[in-house]
């Protein structure tokens, strides 16, 4: 498979000394969606700023489509579509400006732009604030502002650096299915984020940086294959037992009807509502109590 | 490219339009207040300079401060914002090679100064008749002026940490060299030493030449006039392309 992005030995020293990035090497297939993980200051935002061209890495290569970035630099630019983490739109220009001056940065023609300005905009949900200026958008719709910003050359490469941060939650679903299309129809689309749910139920592969080291990379099914220990989370209807015993695991009562289970190795789920059934013990509603990937996260990065 | 340059100037243009109770109205009232006290008020007690009818003799350097003033603060204000609100990024992640983005800016400059520059002609012409000796000069005169200082606000707004960084040098540097630089008198009047001092001062040379093109009296060779300011102008530009080609203060070394 071709791949859209790869690093090597990637690496940032910034003038404080701070080692934000230390041999990075990262590999994003063509057409991928693509989770690039990390805890706060691990790297991420530096790595998609020396992609994009917003940083200047102190060695290491950056390759976007085959092409090395410093001796294809502006047609590079040309392929990716970045909606960063802070907000950086002029705050007193109209919405629709906004992204009618990103797409001329982009060499697309002032007529033409309108109409993609109008495409996205609708898309979004900002069709009826399309004259408003930006400072007088919630928080969650100047990301949206911002991803339809991105868009406006309809780029090859998406790169989302925390795109739902503050985003309603019937907002975050429609932007999902959205970056789901558009990663259909061929965008490569990689994304950091907070929300590892996020990253569960939308990206293929996944990386991990942890300090500025590249701690993971893998695909997502069978990275979360290695989660052997779960935590459930199990309510019945009727009052627990004082002792509790399951094969291989770990068993806490929070209260007369929750029990918290530390799921062993070897132990299914079947086997833990099997044990607790011949203990008669009705379970009415089982949920994990932690998001796989993010025990997952945690436990790689700790 | 050329899509990405025009952007940059209609961008602008609508920034300091939208703002033209700051950007258009104070230089209309200071010209005016110029006018009545030093041309109308104190103008008739001086009498003549350089052979010509005081409150005439003024006119051309009130526009030329006016544009000088405009067009620095253009560049300086609107690439200092562009810094502080990160929108900068917008054009650092787009494929608009870096001397399109400065010649955007210079364009921006040189169109607030135009416009500003016409608005105070159009105050001055209730004062005073209007009767240029030069369009070709004055046109010169202003092209050079407004580029010549829109670099320099570039320049400014490249190094400009805080809202003070931007208001210091025009207060500071460009009025006060403004004023040495004949705008309210002839050099000619100046003790030797003055007026050899003045020669260093390149705002002198483009308000000698702006008062050639409207009045038709000058001091210096126009050639020599026309040299300090291109000279300039290719010294700022050099710089001002080095200081984005190297990112200074816009990308985090």
């Amino acid at each position: 498979m071709a791949l859209a992005l790869s690093t090597e030995k990637l690496t940032k020293t910034y003038s404080n000394q701070l080692k934000a990035l230390i041999g990075v090497n990262l590999k994003v297939e063509k057409g991928d969606f693509f989770a690039l993980l990390g805890s706060n200051g691990a790297g991420k935002t530096t790595a998609i700023g020396i992609i994009c061209g917003l940083l200047k890495s102190t060695s290491g290569s950056v390759e976007i489509n085959g092409l090395d970035q410093k001796a294809h630099v502006n047609k590079i630019k040309g392929m990716i579509g970045l909606m960063p983490q802070e907000f950086n739109f002029n705050p007193h220009e109209p919405n629709i400006e906004i992204l009618i001056n990103q797409a001329g940065y982009f060499g697309i023609a002032r007529t033409e732009a309108k109409i993609q300005a109008e495409k996205l905009l609708k898309k979004m949900e900002l069709w009826d604030r399309r004259f408003d200026v930006a400072q007088s958008l919630s928080g969650g719709m100047k990301r949206r502002l911002m991803l339809a910003r991105a868009l406006m050359h309809e780029p090859e490469i998406l790169i989302l650096d925390e795109p739902t941060a503050g985003v309603d939650v019937e907002i975050r679903q429609s932007m999902w299915l959205y970056l789901k299309q558009l990663n259909k129809e061929g965008v490569t689309i990689i994304l950091t984020t907070h929300y590892l749910e996020e990253a569960e139920s939308l990206c293929r592969n996944i990386a991990i940086l942890d300090k500025g080291e590249l701690i993971e990379q893998s695909n997502m099914k069978k990275l979360l294959l290695k989660a052997k220990h779960q935590v459930l989370i199990i309510e019945s209807i009727d009052k627990l037992p004082e002792n509790i015993a399951i094969e291989n695991c770990n068993c806490e009562i929070i209260d007369d009807h929750t029990l918290q289970v530390f799921q062993g190795e070897s132990t299914s789920i079947s086997d833990v509502v099997l044990a607790l059934s011949t203990q008669n013990i009705n379970v009415s509603h089982l949920r994990s109590a932690q998001n796989r990937l993010e025990a997952l996260f945690l436990s790689l990065t700790n | 490219m050329w899509i990405a340059y025009k952007t940059i100037v209609v961008k602008e243009v609508l920034r300091f339009s939208r703002i033209w109770i700051q950007t258009i109205i104070p230089p209309v009232i200071t010209t005016s207040l110029y006018l009545l006290i030093f041309g109308g008020l104190m103008g008739s007690r001086i009498g003549q300079m350089q052979g010509i009818d005081y409150l005439h003799f003024i006119v051309p350097g009130i526009i030329l401060m006016t544009v000088i003033m405009q067009s620095y603060s253009n560049t300086v204000s609107s690439f200092f914002m562009t810094k502080y609100n990160n929108s900068f990024e917008e054009l650092l992640v787009s494929p608009t090679p870096n001397w399109i983005i400065l010649m955007g800016y210079i364009s921006g400059g040189v169109a607030r100064g135009f416009c500003v520059g016409l608005a105070v002609t159009f105050t001055i012409s209730f004062f005073v008749e209007i009767r240029p000796y030069s369009f070709s000069i004055l046109i010169a005169t202003f092209f050079l002026t407004s580029v010549m200082f829109s670099l320099a606000g570039f320049i400014n707004g490249v190094f400009a940490r805080t809202f003070d960084d931007v208001a210091i040098i025009p207060n500071f540097v460009l009025l006060p060299l403004t004023y040495l630089g004949g705008m309210f008198y002839s050099i000619d009047i100046l003790p030797s030493f003055w007026r050899g001092l003045s020669t260093f001062n390149p705002i002198f040379y483009m308000m000698d030449t702006f008062r050639l093109g409207f009045l038709g009296i000058g001091s210096i060779e126009l050639w020599k006039a026309f040299m300090v300011p291109l000279v300039m102008i290719l010294l700022l530009a050099l710089i001002a392309n080095y200081l984005l080609n190297r990112g200074v203060s816009i990308k985090t070394e």
